[in-house]
Protein backbone atom coordinates (compact mmCIF):
# COMPACT_ATOMS: atom_id res chain seq x y z
CA UNK A 1 0.00 0.00 0.00
CA UNK A 2 3.21 2.34 0.41
CA UNK A 3 4.39 1.61 -2.62
CA UNK A 4 0.82 2.56 -4.24
CA UNK A 5 0.79 6.25 -1.98
CA UNK A 6 4.19 7.04 -3.40
CA UNK A 7 3.96 5.88 -7.01
CA UNK A 8 0.50 7.96 -7.50
CA UNK A 9 1.55 10.91 -5.28
CA UNK A 10 4.72 10.67 -8.17
CA UNK A 11 2.01 10.00 -11.09
CA UNK A 12 -0.19 13.00 -9.93
CA UNK A 13 2.69 15.52 -9.24
CA UNK A 14 4.01 14.78 -12.94
CA UNK A 15 0.85 15.45 -14.22
CA UNK A 16 -0.16 18.58 -12.05
CA UNK A 17 3.57 19.96 -13.53
CA UNK A 18 3.40 19.65 -17.13
CA UNK A 19 -0.39 18.44 -17.64
CA UNK A 20 1.21 16.02 -20.00
CA UNK A 21 -1.20 13.47 -21.87
CA UNK A 22 0.91 10.35 -21.22
CA UNK A 23 0.78 11.41 -17.29
CA UNK A 24 -2.52 10.40 -17.86
CA UNK A 25 -1.99 7.41 -19.66
CA UNK A 26 0.21 6.34 -17.15
CA UNK A 27 -2.44 7.37 -14.57
CA UNK A 28 -4.77 4.98 -16.45
CA UNK A 29 -2.58 2.14 -16.80
CA UNK A 30 -1.14 2.52 -13.16
CA UNK A 31 -5.63 2.25 -11.87
CA UNK A 32 -5.67 -0.88 -13.51
CA UNK A 33 -2.81 -2.26 -10.97
CA UNK A 34 -4.56 -0.64 -8.29
CA UNK A 35 -7.52 -2.68 -9.27
CA UNK A 36 -5.74 -5.90 -9.32
CA UNK A 37 -4.42 -5.51 -5.61
CA UNK A 38 -8.07 -4.64 -4.65
CA UNK A 39 -7.59 -0.93 -3.69
CA UNK A 40 -11.49 0.05 -2.80
CA UNK A 41 -12.76 3.11 -4.75
CA UNK A 42 -12.97 5.33 -1.11
CA UNK A 43 -8.83 3.79 -0.55
CA UNK A 44 -8.07 5.55 -3.87
CA UNK A 45 -9.65 9.16 -2.61
CA UNK A 46 -7.71 8.64 0.77
CA UNK A 47 -4.41 8.27 -1.37
CA UNK A 48 -5.52 11.15 -3.45
CA UNK A 49 -6.17 13.75 -0.94
CA UNK A 50 -3.03 12.39 1.14
CA UNK A 51 -0.68 13.04 -2.18
CA UNK A 52 -2.37 16.41 -2.64
CA UNK A 53 -1.57 16.99 1.12
CA UNK A 54 1.77 16.09 0.64
CA UNK A 55 2.45 17.80 -2.04
CA UNK A 56 1.05 21.46 -1.71
CA UNK A 57 1.20 22.22 2.55
CA UNK A 58 -1.42 25.50 1.40
CA UNK A 59 -4.70 23.39 0.73
CA UNK A 60 -7.27 25.14 2.30
CA UNK A 61 -9.40 22.70 5.56
CA UNK A 62 -12.30 23.30 3.73
CA UNK A 63 -11.29 21.19 0.32
CA UNK A 64 -9.64 18.24 2.41
CA UNK A 65 -13.25 18.69 4.28
CA UNK A 66 -14.70 17.86 0.85
CA UNK A 67 -12.35 14.89 0.35
CA UNK A 68 -13.51 13.25 3.80
CA UNK A 69 -17.08 13.92 2.45
CA UNK A 70 -16.23 11.87 -0.83
CA UNK A 71 -14.27 9.29 0.81
CA UNK A 72 -17.47 8.52 3.00
CA UNK A 73 -19.38 8.49 0.23
CA UNK A 74 -17.77 6.40 -1.77
CA UNK A 75 -17.70 3.85 0.73
CA UNK A 76 -20.64 2.20 -0.57
CA UNK A 77 -19.82 2.65 -3.88
CA UNK A 78 -16.58 0.32 -2.86
CA UNK A 79 -18.65 -2.11 -1.31
CA UNK A 80 -21.13 -2.33 -4.63
CA UNK A 81 -17.76 -3.02 -6.52
CA UNK A 82 -16.71 -5.90 -3.63
CA UNK A 83 -20.36 -7.55 -4.20
CA UNK A 84 -19.99 -7.18 -7.98
CA UNK A 85 -16.51 -9.21 -8.08
CA UNK A 86 -18.01 -11.47 -5.76
CA UNK A 87 -21.02 -12.30 -7.86
CA UNK A 88 -18.66 -12.48 -10.34
CA UNK A 89 -16.76 -15.31 -9.08
CA UNK A 90 -20.40 -17.19 -8.17
CA UNK A 91 -21.24 -17.02 -11.24
CA UNK A 92 -17.63 -18.29 -13.12
CA UNK A 93 -18.28 -21.40 -10.43
CA UNK A 94 -22.24 -21.90 -12.23
CA UNK A 95 -21.17 -21.83 -15.42
CA UNK A 96 -17.81 -24.51 -14.52
CA UNK A 97 -21.34 -26.51 -12.97
CA UNK A 98 -23.40 -26.11 -16.35
CA UNK A 99 -20.28 -27.63 -18.44
CA UNK A 100 -20.46 -30.18 -16.10
CA UNK A 101 -23.98 -31.09 -16.52
CA UNK A 102 -24.19 -30.27 -20.37
CA UNK A 103 -21.23 -33.47 -20.95
CA UNK A 104 -23.02 -35.17 -17.95
CA UNK A 105 -26.45 -34.73 -20.54
CA UNK A 106 -24.75 -35.34 -23.83
CA UNK A 107 -23.34 -38.83 -22.24
CA UNK A 108 -26.82 -39.51 -21.11
CA UNK A 109 -29.04 -38.64 -24.08
CA UNK A 110 -26.41 -39.90 -26.89
CA UNK A 111 -27.75 -42.12 -29.09
CA UNK A 112 -26.33 -43.78 -32.13
CA UNK A 113 -27.62 -43.30 -35.74
CA UNK A 114 -28.15 -46.42 -36.67
CA UNK A 115 -27.23 -48.06 -40.34
CA UNK A 116 -29.73 -50.19 -41.77
CA UNK A 117 -28.75 -51.71 -45.23
CA UNK A 118 -32.13 -50.75 -47.20
CA UNK A 119 -32.68 -46.86 -45.87
CA UNK A 120 -30.32 -44.23 -45.42
CA UNK A 121 -30.44 -42.02 -41.72
CA UNK A 122 -29.19 -38.51 -41.26
CA UNK A 123 -29.56 -36.69 -37.70
CA UNK A 124 -28.34 -33.10 -36.11
CA UNK A 125 -28.97 -31.67 -33.07
CA UNK A 126 -27.44 -28.09 -32.08
CA UNK A 127 -28.39 -27.11 -28.53
CA UNK A 128 -29.47 -23.32 -28.50
CA UNK A 129 -27.47 -22.69 -25.18
CA UNK A 130 -25.20 -25.88 -23.59
CA UNK A 131 -28.30 -28.04 -22.72
CA UNK A 132 -30.18 -29.17 -25.14
CA UNK A 133 -33.92 -29.38 -24.86
CA UNK A 134 -34.02 -31.51 -27.71
CA UNK A 135 -33.64 -35.09 -28.04
CA UNK A 136 -33.86 -37.97 -30.24
CA UNK A 137 -33.37 -41.83 -29.47
CA UNK A 138 -33.33 -44.35 -32.04
CA UNK A 139 -34.04 -48.02 -31.38
CA UNK A 140 -33.08 -50.56 -33.87
CA UNK A 141 -33.44 -53.61 -32.15
CA UNK A 142 -33.99 -56.38 -34.88
CA UNK A 143 -34.09 -57.18 -38.42
CA UNK A 144 -37.10 -56.13 -38.88
CA UNK A 145 -38.49 -53.07 -37.27
CA UNK A 146 -36.29 -49.46 -36.60
CA UNK A 147 -37.91 -46.52 -34.78
CA UNK A 148 -37.30 -43.10 -34.15
CA UNK A 149 -38.55 -40.42 -31.41
CA UNK A 150 -37.98 -36.79 -32.03
CA UNK A 151 -38.66 -34.57 -28.80
CA UNK A 152 -38.61 -31.58 -27.93
CA UNK A 153 -39.57 -29.86 -24.17
CA UNK A 154 -41.18 -26.50 -24.32
CA UNK A 155 -38.92 -24.39 -22.33
CA UNK A 156 -34.93 -24.31 -22.74
CA UNK A 157 -31.89 -24.81 -20.76
CA UNK A 158 -31.38 -26.68 -17.41
CA UNK A 159 -35.38 -27.39 -16.51
CA UNK A 160 -36.02 -28.65 -20.38
CA UNK A 161 -32.64 -30.72 -20.07
CA UNK A 162 -34.20 -32.63 -16.60
CA UNK A 163 -37.16 -33.26 -18.15
CA UNK A 164 -35.54 -34.93 -21.06
CA UNK A 165 -33.83 -37.09 -19.14
CA UNK A 166 -36.90 -38.28 -17.92
CA UNK A 167 -38.57 -39.15 -21.64
CA UNK A 168 -35.29 -40.86 -22.28
CA UNK A 169 -36.24 -43.27 -19.45
CA UNK A 170 -39.61 -43.58 -20.23
CA UNK A 171 -38.37 -44.37 -24.00
CA UNK A 172 -35.81 -46.79 -22.93
CA UNK A 173 -38.36 -48.92 -20.72
CA UNK A 174 -40.68 -49.27 -23.86
CA UNK A 175 -37.31 -51.05 -25.02
CA UNK A 176 -38.80 -52.75 -28.18
CA UNK A 177 -38.91 -50.40 -31.36
CA UNK A 178 -41.84 -52.93 -32.84
CA UNK A 179 -44.17 -50.60 -30.24
CA UNK A 180 -46.74 -49.03 -31.93
CA UNK A 181 -46.35 -45.52 -32.29
CA UNK A 182 -49.50 -44.80 -30.62
CA UNK A 183 -49.10 -46.75 -27.77
CA UNK A 184 -45.46 -45.25 -26.82
CA UNK A 185 -47.26 -41.82 -27.34
CA UNK A 186 -49.74 -43.03 -24.58
CA UNK A 187 -47.43 -44.63 -22.48
CA UNK A 188 -44.62 -41.61 -22.14
CA UNK A 189 -47.84 -39.33 -21.97
CA UNK A 190 -48.98 -40.99 -18.42
CA UNK A 191 -45.12 -41.10 -17.02
CA UNK A 192 -45.05 -37.31 -17.92
CA UNK A 193 -48.54 -36.44 -16.53
CA UNK A 194 -47.41 -37.93 -13.12
CA UNK A 195 -44.11 -36.39 -12.90
CA UNK A 196 -43.58 -32.98 -14.26
CA UNK A 197 -45.07 -29.91 -13.03
CA UNK A 198 -48.03 -28.24 -15.03
CA UNK A 199 -45.86 -25.78 -16.76
CA UNK A 200 -43.82 -28.05 -18.57
CA UNK A 201 -44.75 -29.97 -21.52
CA UNK A 202 -43.10 -32.31 -24.11
CA UNK A 203 -44.21 -32.68 -27.77
CA UNK A 204 -43.21 -35.60 -29.16
CA UNK A 205 -43.08 -37.32 -33.02
CA UNK A 206 -42.51 -40.85 -33.09
CA UNK A 207 -41.73 -43.11 -36.23
CA UNK A 208 -41.34 -46.76 -36.82
CA UNK A 209 -40.01 -47.86 -39.68
CA UNK A 210 -40.65 -51.33 -41.20
CA UNK A 211 -37.62 -52.49 -43.04
CA UNK A 212 -39.40 -55.49 -44.77
CA UNK A 213 -42.13 -53.50 -45.99
CA UNK A 214 -40.95 -50.19 -46.19
CA UNK A 215 -43.96 -48.64 -44.37
CA UNK A 216 -43.65 -45.74 -41.89
CA UNK A 217 -46.09 -45.52 -39.37
CA UNK A 218 -46.39 -42.52 -37.29
CA UNK A 219 -47.74 -40.81 -34.14
CA UNK A 220 -47.10 -36.81 -32.58
CA UNK A 221 -47.80 -35.22 -29.94
CA UNK A 222 -48.55 -31.77 -30.68
CA UNK A 223 -45.24 -31.87 -32.18
CA UNK A 224 -44.43 -29.75 -36.04
CA UNK A 225 -45.84 -31.98 -38.67
CA UNK A 226 -43.08 -34.10 -40.66
CA UNK A 227 -42.34 -33.71 -43.95
CA UNK A 228 -42.91 -36.26 -46.62
CA UNK A 229 -41.42 -35.90 -50.06
CA UNK A 230 -42.93 -38.42 -52.61
CA UNK A 231 -40.50 -38.87 -55.52
CA UNK A 232 -42.82 -40.20 -57.87
CA UNK A 233 -45.30 -37.30 -57.52
CA UNK A 234 -42.40 -34.95 -57.30
CA UNK A 235 -44.26 -33.30 -54.26
CA UNK A 236 -43.98 -32.92 -50.02
CA UNK A 237 -46.93 -33.59 -47.79
CA UNK A 238 -47.11 -32.66 -44.32
CA UNK A 239 -47.76 -35.64 -42.07
CA UNK A 240 -50.34 -34.29 -39.88
CA UNK A 241 -51.58 -36.01 -36.74
CA UNK A 242 -53.72 -34.25 -34.16
CA UNK A 243 -52.27 -34.98 -30.94
CA UNK A 244 -51.97 -33.63 -27.78
CA UNK A 245 -48.83 -32.19 -26.12
CA UNK A 246 -47.98 -35.01 -23.42
CA UNK A 247 -48.16 -34.30 -20.23
CA UNK A 248 -51.72 -32.26 -20.16
CA UNK A 249 -54.27 -35.28 -19.77
CA UNK A 250 -53.78 -38.45 -18.38
CA UNK A 251 -55.95 -40.10 -20.30
CA UNK A 252 -55.00 -38.89 -23.61
CA UNK A 253 -55.20 -41.07 -26.65
CA UNK A 254 -53.10 -40.98 -29.99
CA UNK A 255 -53.44 -42.18 -33.30
CA UNK A 256 -50.91 -43.26 -35.86
CA UNK A 257 -51.10 -43.77 -39.82
CA UNK A 258 -49.17 -45.13 -42.22
CA UNK A 259 -47.02 -44.56 -45.50
CA UNK A 260 -45.02 -46.77 -47.79
CA UNK A 261 -42.12 -45.25 -48.93
CA UNK A 262 -40.82 -45.81 -52.51
CA UNK A 263 -37.04 -45.27 -53.89
CA UNK A 264 -35.88 -41.36 -53.57
CA UNK A 265 -38.94 -40.70 -50.74
CA UNK A 266 -37.74 -39.40 -47.84
CA UNK A 267 -39.09 -38.10 -44.58
CA UNK A 268 -38.08 -34.96 -42.80
CA UNK A 269 -38.70 -35.03 -39.00
CA UNK A 270 -38.09 -31.80 -37.11
CA UNK A 271 -39.00 -29.68 -33.97
CA UNK A 272 -40.36 -26.37 -34.23
CA UNK A 273 -36.44 -24.81 -33.46
CA UNK A 274 -36.41 -25.62 -37.48
CA UNK A 275 -39.09 -23.86 -38.67
CA UNK A 276 -39.75 -21.39 -36.17
CA UNK A 277 -39.03 -17.52 -37.26
CA UNK A 278 -39.91 -15.94 -34.67
CA UNK A 279 -39.56 -12.28 -36.08
CA UNK A 280 -40.05 -12.81 -39.73
CA UNK A 281 -43.58 -13.75 -40.16
CA UNK A 282 -43.16 -13.10 -44.43
CA UNK A 283 -40.93 -16.31 -44.23
CA UNK A 284 -43.08 -19.30 -45.05
CA UNK A 285 -40.47 -21.71 -42.99
CA UNK A 286 -41.64 -25.40 -44.48
CA UNK A 287 -41.30 -23.84 -47.99
CA UNK A 288 -37.86 -22.99 -47.25
CA UNK A 289 -36.83 -26.53 -45.83
CA UNK A 290 -38.71 -28.20 -48.61
CA UNK A 291 -36.60 -25.80 -51.11
CA UNK A 292 -33.27 -26.87 -49.30
CA UNK A 293 -34.50 -30.74 -49.01
CA UNK A 294 -35.27 -30.51 -52.71
CA UNK A 295 -31.75 -28.89 -54.43
CA UNK A 296 -29.70 -31.09 -52.37
CA UNK A 297 -31.76 -34.73 -52.50
CA UNK A 298 -28.95 -36.30 -54.19
CA UNK A 299 -27.19 -35.92 -50.90
CA UNK A 300 -26.79 -38.19 -48.04
CA UNK A 301 -29.45 -38.20 -44.91
CA UNK A 302 -26.87 -36.89 -43.00
CA UNK A 303 -25.39 -34.42 -45.08
CA UNK A 304 -28.54 -33.00 -45.99
CA UNK A 305 -29.38 -32.27 -42.48
CA UNK A 306 -26.38 -30.07 -42.45
CA UNK A 307 -27.54 -28.30 -45.57
CA UNK A 308 -30.57 -27.40 -44.06
CA UNK A 309 -28.57 -26.44 -41.04
CA UNK A 310 -26.44 -23.85 -42.91
CA UNK A 311 -29.02 -22.50 -44.98
CA UNK A 312 -31.13 -21.88 -41.49
CA UNK A 313 -28.74 -20.45 -39.75
CA UNK A 314 -28.21 -17.94 -42.88
CA UNK A 315 -31.80 -16.89 -43.13
CA UNK A 316 -31.55 -16.13 -39.10
CA UNK A 317 -28.23 -13.95 -39.32
CA UNK A 318 -26.44 -16.87 -37.70
CA UNK A 319 -28.39 -16.18 -34.56
CA UNK A 320 -30.95 -19.74 -33.89
CA UNK A 321 -33.00 -18.98 -31.35
CA UNK A 322 -34.20 -22.45 -30.63
CA UNK A 323 -33.20 -25.74 -30.22
CA UNK A 324 -32.66 -27.36 -34.13
CA UNK A 325 -33.40 -30.58 -34.60
CA UNK A 326 -33.49 -32.85 -37.82
CA UNK A 327 -33.80 -36.06 -39.22
CA UNK A 328 -33.91 -37.59 -42.33
CA UNK A 329 -35.02 -40.90 -43.56
CA UNK A 330 -34.38 -41.57 -46.92
CA UNK A 331 -34.77 -44.47 -49.35
CA UNK B 1 -8.80 1.85 27.87
CA UNK B 2 -12.67 3.65 27.43
CA UNK B 3 -15.45 1.61 28.81
CA UNK B 4 -18.35 0.39 25.82
CA UNK B 5 -20.77 3.25 25.04
CA UNK B 6 -24.56 2.19 24.55
CA UNK B 7 -26.67 4.38 22.31
CA UNK B 8 -30.09 2.70 22.04
CA UNK B 9 -31.81 2.72 18.93
CA UNK B 10 -35.52 4.04 18.84
CA UNK B 11 -35.85 6.88 15.79
CA UNK B 12 -33.88 7.38 12.93
CA UNK B 13 -31.89 10.25 14.70
CA UNK B 14 -30.47 7.64 16.60
CA UNK B 15 -28.18 6.35 13.89
CA UNK B 16 -26.67 9.42 13.49
CA UNK B 17 -25.75 9.56 17.44
CA UNK B 18 -24.38 6.26 16.71
CA UNK B 19 -22.04 7.07 13.85
CA UNK B 20 -21.14 9.84 15.38
CA UNK B 21 -20.07 8.02 18.68
CA UNK B 22 -17.92 4.99 16.81
CA UNK B 23 -16.02 8.06 14.48
CA UNK B 24 -15.30 9.48 16.96
CA UNK B 25 -13.81 6.51 18.85
CA UNK B 26 -12.22 5.20 16.08
CA UNK B 27 -10.12 7.97 15.34
CA UNK B 28 -9.05 8.13 18.87
CA UNK B 29 -7.90 4.50 18.50
CA UNK B 30 -6.67 5.59 15.56
CA UNK B 31 -7.99 4.29 12.40
CA UNK B 32 -7.45 6.53 9.52
CA UNK B 33 -9.92 8.02 7.51
CA UNK B 34 -10.60 5.37 5.26
CA UNK B 35 -11.48 3.19 8.16
CA UNK B 36 -13.19 5.38 9.97
CA UNK B 37 -15.71 5.96 7.39
CA UNK B 38 -15.63 1.98 6.82
CA UNK B 39 -16.44 1.45 11.00
CA UNK B 40 -18.86 4.16 10.59
CA UNK B 41 -20.84 3.01 7.61
CA UNK B 42 -20.65 -0.52 9.53
CA UNK B 43 -22.82 1.36 12.41
CA UNK B 44 -24.67 3.07 10.13
CA UNK B 45 -25.78 -0.44 8.75
CA UNK B 46 -26.69 -2.17 12.01
CA UNK B 47 -28.72 0.65 13.66
CA UNK B 48 -30.99 0.56 10.29
CA UNK B 49 -31.18 -3.12 10.51
CA UNK B 50 -32.95 -2.71 14.00
CA UNK B 51 -35.17 0.29 12.97
CA UNK B 52 -35.96 -2.15 9.99
CA UNK B 53 -36.42 -5.16 11.67
CA UNK B 54 -36.42 -5.38 15.17
CA UNK B 55 -37.67 -0.99 15.43
CA UNK B 56 -36.03 -0.64 18.26
CA UNK B 57 -32.31 -1.75 19.85
CA UNK B 58 -29.09 -0.76 20.86
CA UNK B 59 -25.25 -0.76 19.91
CA UNK B 60 -22.75 -0.82 21.60
CA UNK B 61 -19.70 0.17 20.88
CA UNK B 62 -15.90 -0.28 22.62
CA UNK B 63 -12.36 -0.68 22.21
CA UNK B 64 -10.95 -3.37 22.22
CA UNK B 65 -7.52 -4.80 23.39
CA UNK B 66 -5.86 -7.62 21.35
CA UNK B 67 -2.18 -9.49 21.06
CA UNK B 68 -0.41 -6.38 20.77
CA UNK B 69 -3.13 -5.15 18.78
CA UNK B 70 -6.17 -2.32 18.99
CA UNK B 71 -9.33 -2.35 17.75
CA UNK B 72 -12.99 -1.27 17.67
CA UNK B 73 -16.08 -3.92 18.31
CA UNK B 74 -19.65 -2.85 17.77
CA UNK B 75 -22.62 -4.82 18.92
CA UNK B 76 -25.94 -4.44 18.12
CA UNK B 77 -28.48 -5.86 19.94
CA UNK B 78 -32.27 -6.12 19.42
CA UNK B 79 -34.95 -8.13 20.20
CA UNK B 80 -36.86 -8.54 17.52
CA UNK B 81 -37.70 -11.37 15.29
CA UNK B 82 -34.43 -13.08 14.88
CA UNK B 83 -33.35 -14.75 11.77
CA UNK B 84 -34.13 -18.00 10.91
CA UNK B 85 -31.03 -18.75 8.41
CA UNK B 86 -28.14 -17.09 9.67
CA UNK B 87 -25.54 -18.10 7.21
CA UNK B 88 -27.76 -16.90 4.45
CA UNK B 89 -28.25 -13.78 5.01
CA UNK B 90 -24.35 -13.18 4.96
CA UNK B 91 -24.94 -14.15 0.95
CA UNK B 92 -24.70 -11.68 -1.57
CA UNK B 93 -27.41 -12.98 -3.27
CA UNK B 94 -30.03 -12.96 0.14
CA UNK B 95 -32.60 -10.81 -1.26
CA UNK B 96 -34.27 -8.84 1.28
CA UNK B 97 -37.03 -6.46 0.96
CA UNK B 98 -34.78 -3.23 2.13
CA UNK B 99 -32.73 -0.98 0.06
CA UNK B 100 -29.52 -0.81 2.86
CA UNK B 101 -26.41 -2.71 2.11
CA UNK B 102 -26.74 -5.60 4.16
CA UNK B 103 -24.65 -7.87 6.58
CA UNK B 104 -22.96 -8.90 3.87
CA UNK B 105 -21.59 -5.08 3.11
CA UNK B 106 -20.84 -4.86 6.90
CA UNK B 107 -19.11 -7.81 6.82
CA UNK B 108 -16.87 -6.37 4.29
CA UNK B 109 -16.35 -3.24 6.13
CA UNK B 110 -14.75 -4.92 9.00
CA UNK B 111 -12.45 -8.27 10.30
CA UNK B 112 -14.85 -10.60 12.05
CA UNK B 113 -18.80 -10.57 12.35
CA UNK B 114 -20.44 -12.79 14.43
CA UNK B 115 -24.29 -13.20 14.42
CA UNK B 116 -26.53 -15.07 17.32
CA UNK B 117 -29.99 -15.14 16.70
CA UNK B 118 -33.11 -16.80 17.89
CA UNK B 119 -36.02 -16.59 15.94
CA UNK B 120 -38.57 -14.82 17.97
CA UNK B 121 -36.00 -13.65 21.03
CA UNK B 122 -33.97 -11.02 18.61
CA UNK B 123 -30.48 -10.75 17.20
CA UNK B 124 -27.09 -9.87 18.59
CA UNK B 125 -24.16 -8.85 15.64
CA UNK B 126 -20.77 -8.61 17.17
CA UNK B 127 -18.32 -7.25 14.48
CA UNK B 128 -14.87 -6.51 14.96
CA UNK B 129 -11.91 -4.49 13.34
CA UNK B 130 -8.17 -3.88 14.34
CA UNK B 131 -6.33 -1.25 13.68
CA UNK B 132 -3.25 -2.48 11.68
Amino acid sequence: MEQIRKQYKKILSDYIGNQSESDLYIGQNFIKRMIQKNVTPEEVISIHKHALEEIYDDIPESVLHGYDFLIEVMVHFGLKVQEHQSLLAKQEELRIEMDIAAKIQNLLLETEIPKPRSIDIGMLSIPLRKMNGDYVHFMHDDERYLSVAVTDVVGKGVPAALCMSMVKYGLDTLEYANSNPSYVLEVLNKIIEKSIDDSMFVSLCYGRYNLKTNVFTWSSAGHEPSLYYKASDQAFYDLEAKGLLLGIMPEAKYTQQDIELEDNDFVILMTDGVTDFRNREEFDSREIIKGIALENRHLSAQEMCEAIYEEMKKLHDFKLEDDFTAVIIKK
Amino acid sequence: MREARTVEIVTELDIVTARKLGRDEAKEIGFNDVDQSRITTAIGELAKNILLYARVGKIVIEEIEGDSMKGIAISSIDKGQGIAEVHKVLEDDYSSASTGAGLPAVKRLVDSIDIQSEVGKGTTVKVVKWLK
